[in-house]
């Protein structure tokens, strides 16, 4: 069982020491690099099957009991992140080996791209609040060197917003899990859990936790800290900028959803606080967007407004509305990065992310068009696709609380993002580029990227037309969250060794 | 001995604040050292002082006023982390020295924010 509740960490861990020492053979490591990220999906895709019945499987590191050893443990949600954090890590690498003059080649691209997998993964499965704070400094300096590959006075520029502001986020994480401890003296969910259940957290306690959802809002990038997002994401070279749309946020959403569901499964102030919150990320991200003109920038507001979704889904704390946000959380990843990846692939056609000096692409690339569409549409929740689904529901559970200005604000925020994504359409595909035919080029180079633009899209397809087994599990893994004692007593059970 | 550091930590976060605010990165950079350094503080204190025997148990009892040790684990882990970031900002310091020949954050953020370049027509620094 051990075995299991490592493999998510080992895997991209040694693929990233095996690229580390072939790292002067770039087809090598590139090859490491694919071959680490695919078996991180399969065995993400065989841990959904084997907490599909609802087992938590769990365990405690170096031997010591819980809650003295650092406990390991995925449940439902777990597994389904970690089975996307691999497919979302494949389609990086695959979009990352393509071209001779790209920042990849014979740089630490996959190096980086693994380092951050195993923060990410590590981050999913831990149990432990130091624990998770080690995980986000993991990806973290991953992200960060990321960030800046390629470099230049530009990528410098985003990167030095990007650095700064998420460091001070996790010097507040490190804070709030000493006053945690020093409040309540346990860091282990599972207890805190049960010290929650039985009203055993002190003020101090319940100031720290305040404090550390303070600290994954900065990191998932929730109104009024969201500043940072839209200010560095379209610098970085495109598959990063795609791998952090699709997945850091979304361990800071994460992040939210276990500690919140853990310490208070009953809505309350916090859900309340959080309730408006999640509008006002909504409104605001997609605002935003409405008035950028880059194809990457208007896609980082995004990112803010349906992180906001996802909140939504959170503060509602309906079982209905924690499976919304579950499924919000699987369909959003998925389409994000998409979006990045096939807005890096129009640019190389096109010669520019800028709305203004794009067009022309229906004509010359029609496939990458209707690649694009099929995320889009998801993306502003047009039926069939997966988005679709994820905010009916978000919406039917708002309307069934009575919380009617969530549900009117998650459909005006669905038609704004429509306009963004047809003004994204109109000026990049359809309109006549702005110098002529001849000044579109050829993406040499580009089939890797194309194949996984096109297996994310189908992706999307899937968890539109089969919404119902997904839903299914996205409702059971919320039954999970919706309760605490089921997850420590999985700890607790799981023994030293 | 609480009341002396958690002073301490109060004046110190002070301090980190003032410098990340600061318009000069050398500065931002020295605030988010100070400030690490104060939470380090502030999470061994929060885990209680005062303790001076080894927390080494010998034959199951506990010794009187043993030292706690978790949170002395916890901040030996932090401060290697935070080395380590500290190590990168300065790297990111020196590269935005020579790229923008400025120590300026108004400055070096504004570049971000231009739009963005058209990428060269040879395929080199692809999307």
């Amino acid at each position: 069982m051990n075995a299991w509740l490592v493999a998510p960490i080992a895997i991209p861990l040694v693929t990233l020491v095996l690229c580390m020492l072939w790292r002067r053979n770039p087809p090598l490591v590139a090859a490491l690099s694919v071959l680490g990220a695919a078996a991180l999906t399969v065995v993400g895709l065989a841990l959904v099957g084997k907490v599909a019945d609802g087992a938590i499987l769990a365990g405690q590191m170096g031997g010591w009991q819980a809650p003295y050893g650092i406990s390991l443990v995925i449940d439902r949600l777990a597994a389904a992140m970690v089975a996307i954090t691999g497919v979302i890590g494949l389609a990086t690498v695959v979009y990352g080996v393509s071209r001779p003059g790209d920042p990849a080649v014979g740089r630490d691209f996959h190096l980086f791209v693994q380092g951050l997998l195993t923060g990410v993964c590590g981050a999913f499965i831990t149990g432990d609040v130091f624990n998770l704070y080690v995980w986000f400094e993991v990806l973290l300096i991953a992200s960060f060197a990321l960030m800046v590959l390629g470099g230049g006075a530009r990528r410098l520029s985003g990167t030095v917003v990007y650095v700064f502001l998420n460091l001070l986020a996790t010097l507040l994480f490190l804070l709030a899990a000493g006053l945690l401890y020093g409040a309540t003296g346990t860091l282990n969910m599972a207890e805190l859990a049960v010290h929650a259940a039985a009203g055993e957290v002190p003020a101090g306690g319940i100031v720290a936790v305040v404090l550390m959802l303070l600290a994954f809002s900065i990191k998932a990038a929730l109104f009024p800290v969201f500043g940072w997002l839209p200010a560095s994401y379209h610098v970085a070279w495109t598959p990063v900028s795609a791998l952090f749309a699709g997945l850091l946020t979304k361990v800071g959403v994460y992040a939210l959803i276990r500690i919140v569901t853990l310490v208070w499964p009953q809505a309350g102030l916090a859900h309340e606080v959080l309730l408006w919150v999640a509008c006002f990320t909504m409104l605001v991200g997609v605002l935003g967007a409405a008035a950028q003109t880059e194809v990457r920038r208007i896609l980082s507001f995004h990112i803010v407004s349906q992180v906001g979704y996802m909140v939504l889904g959170l503060a509602l704390a309906t079982p209905l509305a924690l499976a919304g946000a579950v499924f919000y959380l699987i369909h959003h990843i998925v389409v994000k990065a998409n979006l990045f990846f096939i807005g890096g692939l129009a640019a190389r056609i096109a010669g520019s992310e800028r709305l203004a000096a794009m067009g022309g692409l229906y004509a010359h690339a029609p496939w990458l068009a209707i690649l694009f569409a099929i995320p889009a549409l998801s993306l502003a929740g047009i039926p069939p696709l997966s988005g679709f689904w994820a905010k009916f529901v978000l919406v039917k559970a708002s309307l069934d609380t009575g919380a009617w200005i969530a549900a009117a604000v998650a459909l005006i925020t669905g038609v704004f993002t429509l306009l963004s994504m047809s003004k994204i359409w109109n000026e990049a595909f359809l309109k006549a580029h702005p110098q002529g035919e001849g000044a579109l080029r050829r993406a040499t180079g580009s089939a890797p990227a194309y194949a996984a633009v096109a297996v994310l899209a189908a992706i999307t397809v899937a968890i539109g037309l089969a919404a119902g087994p997904v839903m299914a599990y996205a409702v059971a893994a919320a039954a999970q969250l919706a309760d605490p004692s089921a997850y420590a007593g999985a700890v607790f059970a799981a023994g030293g060794r | 001995m609480e009341l002396i550091a958690a002073l301490t930590v109060g004046v110190l976060v002070a301090i980190g604040v003032w410098l990340l605010l600061d318009r000069n990165l050398v500065r931002v950079v020295l605030g988010v050292v100070v400030l690490g350094n104060a939470i380090n503080l502030a999470v061994l204190t929060a885990g209680r002082l005062g303790g001076q025997a080894a927390a080494f148990v010998p034959g199951g009892v506990v010794p009187e006023a043993a030292a706690n040790p978790l949170p002395q684990a916890l901040v030996l882990t932090a401060i290697v982390i935070g080395f380590a970031l500290f190590v990168f900002a300065l790297a990111v310091l020196k590269r935005t020295r020579e790229e923008h020949d400025s120590t300026e954050t108004d400055r070096i953020t504004r570049v971000a924010e231009a739009p963005a370049p058209d990428l060269p027509a040879d395929g080199k620094e692809g999307a």
